[in-house]
């Protein structure tokens, strides 16, 4: 029952925002945090489950997990089931929640109620397809998670809203139409095997494949998950929708809905495709290093804030997709990690960026600079977060980074040693962001720029200390999704 | 001899006839608006009620040119709840207020006889029957407000495609008869080079109906000169029930291998020329009408995989088609209603997120569930296309699904995002309230959450009637 709720809580919570628009125009806010705290504890509560506590297939140390017959004709299950993994992402996604409703701007929105409504929706469906075990299901979330998200960007979202939205909305859903073809193909296989179509996941697993059925529907899933990560050449939709989404909504773009793509990598392509992906992975590995360093050459050439840690992005995904190609323990720990400090870290940026915007009502690098003399706690905040994003020892970024390059290193040498210059061109990009905007001469029309409020400083301060406590003392994530990722390794030969 | 049997297996088409006549008479009689659409939700509903009953005496063979089964019984089903959900959506006050509207009523349900005969046909005869009242019906319904200059126009181009398109029909079925001296639907389409050639033209005579690419040149004029409740007519019941024949018909006489060619030919074009000039479009009907092209293209999917499989995803498919197309122009229809402005080009429905939120949510939902989005019926019913098509292994049929879609997602977009603009001038003042149209809608828009979050009991159904239907 405790996951029916993790999914319902953000729903429920979501309508009753929705609802208090009615009494004031404050009050969705309070609603939301509220149903996000109690999200927040029941993540936790999950996380302490002991392991084992569900019996399941896989080797895995589930830690719940509910099942239901949903639409028996194709086999369908309602069945949701956390491991370590999916806990950690649960956890992740209610605290990047409580961010990006923080992060709303001080005035509360055009039809605050129906802004956090949309909010909350997105939160539930990225919860349900980190905890869907059934591919149909977990296709549903998918999909569900994609509407909120494009009514964020079109109603409140900046200039370019409408295009932005709709090529986001087309890129994911394109993409994912072939993730559908191959779930059915899946379940077709299954039903010439068994007699009887499936959607379960620990059915499929154990499912042989002939090689080029397993690499055709392989690559489908990879696609979808690609773009949605994004993976250099499938990033084009990502700059856009983050310029010109709402604050929350960037949060929430960043911090959640990519990392879907990546916890579908981990959980679906190796165990369901193993030989298949690993005869994909050198290609899967290029891509990544590409990414890497593209995404930081890209980032360093943007005049705009928002877009430059847009770009920064598809820079440390690249990451994440170099360790999912190299698909051992230590890879995938780095993974899990930096999924976790990539979401804090470029969560406070673009929360950075919104108060920049609500200040100067621009985002335009050219026109501020010395913004550390009329607002210093901004600025130092910046500085603190623009070094996480860099890679500085000490913050939860390093550890993925360090842990995804190890790891790659004992898969391919080569890849390790081009990819550790992408952390060379994050210092150039970071630093570059912080001197264009923080140093120098200030700006006549920026002169007056207002420091953090109390709001702001407490939400981005409490992510800084997340991110130097899983940097200082990373055993409080690795612990967690240790079994999990051990029982994924074993999947490939 | 027809039997006792035999009428209980027939009553909803009784039902059916019988209500036309008394409509007609009831209008000889006084010319009453309310009456006759009393009368005709009446025999509507009495004429769905009557199918649990007929459904006692199913499968039955009724003369030689009716079967009455499963499968003719649930897409009977759907038919009839169409036209009344359009019967529905025509009690407006507009309707009310006009002297010459008793006849609409009757026409509707002239139309639907025509339809309903069709999923049940097994002879010629009756196809032949079935199609010219529906056809005759539509005419005089697109033409009906007179005094519109479009509608007449509209009205006109459907009576010649109605002309050309049986002419080209019966053609076929004469090539039939000559080919297999058989004028059954099972007449093996293999048996002889003339009756192929027959079956090819009467796909062509039927695939103008359908609006087929590349027999759809009428669509976007009749949609759009049509009265909004004949146009959602035509889109749902009328393309409905000719699909239903089609489909008995390939699978009854065993389409071979060249004929289902010829389809997934047509079906790859349908789907993408559909979705393409709906691009173009800037009036709302107008993008509905390519819209429902290109739906047509997505159900001739299930029509090319063949087998049980494609019967059942057909039916569920159809279903919601019909329920998300009738929540589209349902929404044309109580804003043309409640504003009296026939003019439904795209700007006019800007920004009426804001100052109708109520209508623009059903608008953006039946938007979304065309577009195939989870918690709809539309979902379900791409992910059983997809379902019939990767257990036939129709690749190329897949990939045209997939890029139809996709280009499908902009324009179904574009009018949601048109829906939420924020810089809109002030909708058009209404002039009279529609409460009846809006609980229409509401219920669609339930049937349709319901069907997509909970498809299951919908599923049996359709899983039923393709079971004990002719396969």
């Amino acid at each position: 029952m405790l996951l029916v709720w993790l999914v319902i809580i953000p729903v429920l919570f979501g309508v009753l925002a929705w609802l208090a628009e009615g009494l004031s125009p404050r009050l969705p806010r309070a609603v939301s945090l509220l149903g996000l705290a109690l999200e927040l504890m029941l993540a936790l509560v999950l996380c302490l489950e002991p392991a084992g506590g569900a019996q399941l297939g896989g080797g895995h140390a589930w830690l719940a997990s509910v099942d239901v017959p949903w639409i028996p004709r194709f086999g369908i299950h309602f069945l949701l089931a956390a491991d370590g993994l999916s806990a950690v992402m649960v956890a992740l996604t209610a605290l990047v929640g409580i961010t990006a409703v923080l992060s709303t701007e001080s005035e509360p929105p055009r039809r605050p109620g129906f802004f956090q409504f949309n909010l909350m929706a997105a939160l539930a469906g990225s919860i349900g397809v980190f905890l869907a075990l059934d591919l149909f299901l977990f296709f549903f979330f998918w999909e569900a998670m994609l509407i909120p998200m494009y009514l964020l960007i079109v109603i409140w979202g900046h200039e370019n809203r409408y295009y932005s939205a709709v090529k986001f909305f087309i890129f994911t859903q394109a993409s994912s139409l072939l993730m559908l073809a191959a779930m059915v193909g899946l379940a077709v296989v299954h039903a010439n095997v068994s007699g009887s179509p499936s959607f379960d996941y620990f059915d499929l697993l154990s499912m042989p494949l002939g090689d080029t059925t397993a690499f055709w529907l392989m690559l489908g899933f990879f696609l979808a998950f690609a773009v949605k990560l994004p993976m250099v050449p499938f990033h084009t939709w990502l700059p856009d929708a983050h310029t010109d989404a709402p604050t929350a909504g960037s949060v929430v773009l960043a911090g959640i809905l990519l990392k879907t793509g990546a916890y579908g990598m981990l959980r679906f392509l190796f165990p369901l495709f193993p030989e298949a992906s690993a005869q994909f992975a050198p290609v899967a590995l290029t891509l990544g290093v590409v990414g890497i360093l593209y995404g930081a050459l890209v980032a360093f050439a943007q005049d705009d804030f928002k877009r430059l840690v847009a770009y920064t992005s598809v820079s440390h995904m690249g990451f994440i997709l170099l360790g999912v190609s190299a698909w051992n323990v230590m890879a995938l720990q780095g993974v899990v990690m930096q999924m976790v400090a990539h979401a804090l870290s470029t969560g406070a940026l673009f929360m950075m960026a919104g108060s920049l915007q609500e200040r100067l009502g621009h985002r335009d690098m050219r026109r501020m600079g010395g913004l550390w003399t009329p607002a210093p706690r901004l600025a130092a905040i910046g500085l603190f977060f623009a070094v996480a994003s860099l890679g500085l020892p000490g913050m939860g970024n390093f550890i993925g980074e360090f842990l995804i390059l190890a790891g790659t290193y004992q898969h391919s040498v080569w890849a390790a040693a081009v990819a550790v210059t992408g952390v060379v061109a994050a210092a150039v990009y970071a630093l570059s962001l912080v001197q264009r905007s923080f140093h120098g001469p200030v700006p006549e029309e920026a002169a007056h720029c207002r420091n953090l409020s109390a709001r702001e400083t407490i939400a981005m301060g409490g992510l800084g200390a997340l991110l130097l406590w899983i940097g200082l003392y990373p055993a409080t994530i690795t612990v967690l999704s240790e079994p999990a990722m051990h029982a994924l390794r074993s999947f490939a030969g | 001899m027809i039997n006792a049997a035999d009428f209980q297996a027939m009553t909803p088409w009784l039902v059916l006839t019988g209500t036309a006549v008394v409509v007609l008479l009831q209008i000889t009689i006084a010319r009453a608006h309310a009456a006759s659409a009393l009368l005709s939700v009446a025999g509507l509903v009495a004429a769905l009620a009557t199918i649990r009953h007929a459904a006692q005496a199913a499968p039955r063979q009724v003369t030689p040119l009716f079967t009455v089964d499963g499968f003719a019984l649930f897409f009977l089903a759907l038919l009839l709840a169409g036209a009344l959900v359009v019967v529905l959506l025509s009690v407006g006050p507009a309707g009310a207020s006009s002297q010459r509207r008793g006849e609409h009523y009757l026409l509707l349900l002239l139309a639907t006889v025509g339809a309903a005969v069709l999923p049940a046909a097994t002879h010629f005869a009756a196809v032949i029957l079935g199609v010219e009242t529906l056809s005759v019906a539509l005419f005089t319904l697109a033409a009906y407000p007179v005094f519109q200059e479009r509608s007449v126009e509209a009205g006109l181009k459907y009576l010649v495609l109605a002309g050309v398109s049986a002419a080209i029909l019966m053609f076929g079925i004469a090539l039939v008869y000559a080919g297999t001296g058989s004028l059954a639907l099972s007449a093996p389409i293999a048996a002889s080079p003339y009756a192929l050639a027959g079956a090819l033209l009467i796909l062509t005579g039927l695939g103008f109906k359908l609006s087929l690419v590349p027999f759809h040149l009428w669509t976007p004029d009749v949609y759009e000169g049509a009265p909004p409740t004949v146009t959602a007519y035509l889109a749902t019941v009328s393309k409905g029930a000719v699909f239903v024949l089609l489909l008995r018909y390939l699978n009854t006489g065993a389409a071979p291998a060249a004929l289902t060619g010829v389809l997934a030919g047509l079906g790859v074009i349908t789907m993408l020329a559909g979705n393409l000039l709906a691009l173009q479009q800037r009036d709302l009907k107008r993008l509905l009408a390519y819209s429902s092209i290109a739906h047509m293209g997505y159900l001739l999917v299930p029509m090319v995989a063949g087998g049980a499989l494609a019967a059942e995803t057909f039916g569920y498919y159809l279903a919601a088609y019909f329920v998300m197309t009738l929540m589209a122009f349902g929404v044309v229809t109580v804003m043309e209603t409640e504003t009296g402005e026939r003019d439904h080009s795209l700007e006019r429905y800007r920004g009426l997120a804001w100052q109708r939120p109520g209508l623009a949510g059903v608008l953006a939902v039946a938007m979304l569930g065309l577009a195939g989005m989870p918690l709809t019926a539309g979902f379900v019913a791409k992910f059983y296309l997809f379902v019939a098509g990767v257990d036939a292994q129709r690749w190329v049929l897949l990939a045209a699904l997939v890029a139809g879609s996709a280009i499908g997602l902009f324009y179904y977009l574009r009018v949601i995002g048109q829906l939420l603009r924020q810089d809109a001038e002030a909708a058009a003042p209404r002039t009279g309230t529609f409460p009846l149209g809006h609980t229409t809608l509401w219920a669609l828009l339930v049937l349709l959450v319901y069907l997509g979050v909970l498809p299951a009991t919908l599923v049996q159904w359709v899983q039923a009637s393709a079971v004990t239907g002719l396969f």
